[in-house]
């Protein structure tokens, strides 16, 4: 046997946001807060300090739950620009950030289709018009062990899956025959963020986070990622955390920004607290399916509102909270989303 | 058994997936039609069926139709609300009997494609990926496909993409391309019938006619060569206790009434 790992393919996808362990490491050990110091701050303040033009971004939560969709509007309402994004099933939040034109490149997982609400027109226009480029192929296992990986420390992780498809061709993954039982295996690359994206119902103003339901993979992106804002439906005593500390997903340590905002994740679904907004939903579908639809879509509601709170008075205020918090609890049934959005304009 | 004579599609295709699920096997479940036909097996013939959701539900009692894989409905009153990483090695590690998959396009050795129409680089029409299905075709022992658009548009010789791995080329390339030994596409059930595979050649197989389609139609509804036996049974139509459930699981038709019907002809 040879003492060299024998590489038997490689993906030709783009290797995003990996990099040396080595130098995460002492770039962990320079820049992650392991005194306890108070984060709060603005989401308005938090955008500006830690997301650049061209970084590397991934957001919590799956598809159309738990979405830190107040943050997604903040960046497009400071315009920025090239941003590659981790469509780890990405869906209502890379849809808007395309459609705003924030993005440049995708590794793709699962993004421009919105579940059983159909495909998504402006993340298809933008990929298939080139302007957003897709860069690597991977599956939604994949992606969350590249995160794996990363918060380990570890330059890779092996893996059964990608293998005999076109999705391993344009990965950034490779294959090795496996020095224990001589078969092929993947080895995904680790993948560090440089910024990744939280909403959680509960957090400390230290960054303990707890969520409430499935975690998806934001433990795993959470340590992975370099830079970590965290927006909560409520900033909670620290003692309140150490009352249930096995509740705690996300540990101080690894964030960097902490912004109160209830219904931060508003037109998502916050488990236990509100359901999608099916009809806010569906007007940007319906609008979205002309670059100027979108334009207006986010003239209503990024551009012309100065923040957060004022985006949910424009999306029905108290009377449509308090409808998706009774639809979420089972106290009221599901609505048609396009008749929903007829009745509210 | 009452045999229904005015049931829909969807309604069919429901009861077919359903009834291939045993009981005490746990399933890896999407939204859609697969949600649907698992609550039908839980309700009906398979009551301890474990349902396991790739965001992180496991084993729900799942009180209405979910939206989406990651929806509270998917962990509601579940054994556990998980995490991704927790599922998916489950699924690596041997735990996930079935798992269920539709395509864009799929090949006669049940290969898929749901990444791209025309070239990855520039493509046609950009589809939304692989999402889980790449994890569910590797992992998964038995797969089960419905696609309710069978054609020559969507059974196709050669796929522009492949996204999840079928057979790929025949008997022992799975293991070959090192995939988990033994697992691989089970069962496919289209508009016009539920087919297999090959033994020999692992190339697709009809099973079953449903009630009025005829062998032609299958042969002229796919691109590729489909084996059909000379012998072939007709696909048993829902029960009325069937289409009762059915209008439990689903009673405002969200995904039942979805579905652009084509009644087979007669």
């Amino acid at each position: 046997m040879s003492d060299v790992i024998e590489i038997l393919a490689e993906g030709q996808g783009e290797l995003l946001g990996w990099r040396d362990p080595d130098e995460n490491r002492a770039w962990v050990r320079e820049n992650k807060p392991r005194g306890l110091v108070d984060k709060q701050m603005s989401v308005q303040e938090a955008v500006a300090r830690f997301v650049r033009d061209g970084d590397y971004l991934a957001l919590g939560g799956f598809g159309h739950i738990r979405v830190p969709m107040a943050l997604v509007y903040e960046i497009i309402r400071q315009g920025r620009r090239d941003l590659a994004i981790a469509g780890k099933t990405a869906v209502h939040d890379i849809d808007v950030l395309i459609g705003a034109g924030c993005v440049a490149k995708v590794e793709c997982a699962y993004s421009f289709g919105h579940e059983l609400r159909g495909l998504s027109p402006a993340g298809r226009r933008a990929v298939e018009s080139g302007q957003v480029k897709v860069v690597a192929e991977i599956s939604n296992g994949g992606y969350q062990w590249r995160f794996l990986a990363g918060m380990m420390g570890i330059p890779f992780i092996p893996v059964r899956n990608l293998m005999g498809s076109d999705t391993f061709g344009k990965s950034s993954a490779k294959q090795v025959r496996d020095p224990w039982s001589g078969k092929p295996v993947t080895l995904l690359p680790a993948a560090y963020p440089d910024v990744a994206l939280f909403h959680v119902p509960r957090c400390d103003r230290y960054g303990n986070a707890q969520i409430d339901g499935i975690l998806v993979e934001d433990f795993e992106l959470a340590r992975a990622a370099r830079r970590v804002i965290v927006t909560t439906e409520e900033i909670v005593a620290e003692e309140e955390i150490r009352r249930e500390p096995d509740r705690t997903a996300i540990p101080f340590y690894v964030v960097d920004a902490v912004c109160e905002v209830p219904y931060g994740a508003h037109p998502t679904l916050m488990p236990y607290r509100y359901f999608f907004d099916e009809a806010h939903i569906q007007e940007w579908l319906t609008l979205s399916k002309t670059a100027e639809g979108a334009q207006a879509y986010f003239e209503k509601y990024v551009f012309g509102v100065p923040d957060f709170d004022a985006y949910l008075e424009k999306i029905g205020g108290l009377r449509t909270l308090a409808q998706l918090k009774r639809i979420e609890q089972l106290r009221a049934p599901m609505v048609n989303g396009q008749a929903e959005m007829e009745a509210r304009r | 058994m009452n045999h229904s004579n005015d049931y829909s599609l969807a309604e069919l295709l429901a009861c077919v997936a359903s009834r291939l699920l045993e009981d005490n096997r746990a399933v890896f479940v999407g939204t859609g039609l697969p949600m649907i036909a698992t609550m039908l097996a839980q309700r009906t013939h398979a009551p301890h069926i474990l349902i396991i959701f790739e965001a992180g539900g496991v084993g729900p009692q799942v009180p209405v139709l979910p939206i989406s894989v990651g929806d509270s409905r998917t962990f509601h009153k579940a054994v556990a609300a998980s995490s991704m990483h927790d599922v998916m090695a489950a699924a690596q590690a041997g735990y996930i009997d079935y798992g269920f998959l539709g395509a864009a396009a799929m090949d006669a050795y049940g290969n898929l494609n749901t990444t791209v129409i025309g070239a990855w680089e520039r493509p046609k029409v950009r589809l939304p990926g692989s999402g889980g299905a790449n994890d569910v075709g590797s992992f998964c022992w038995r797969t089960l496909y419905i696609m309710r658009n069978q054609s020559r548009r969507t059974f196709v010789n050669e796929l522009d993409f492949i996204t999840t791995p079928g057979w790929l080329g025949g008997p022992g390339e799975r293991e070959k391309a090192g995939l988990p030994a033994g697992c691989g596409p089970y069962r496919v059930i289209t508009q016009l019938g539920v087919y297999g595979f090959d033994e020999e050649t692992k190339r697709l197989e009809l099973l079953s006619l449903h009630p009025g389609v005829t062998a032609d139609e299958v042969q002229a509804n796919s691109e590729f060569e489909i084996l059909i036996p000379a012998e072939l049974p007709v696909t048993q139509p829902p029960t009325e206790e069937e289409r009762r459930v059915l209008g439990e699981i689903d009673p405002t038709g969200m995904v039942l009434g979805k579905y652009q019907f084509r009644p087979p002809r007669s």
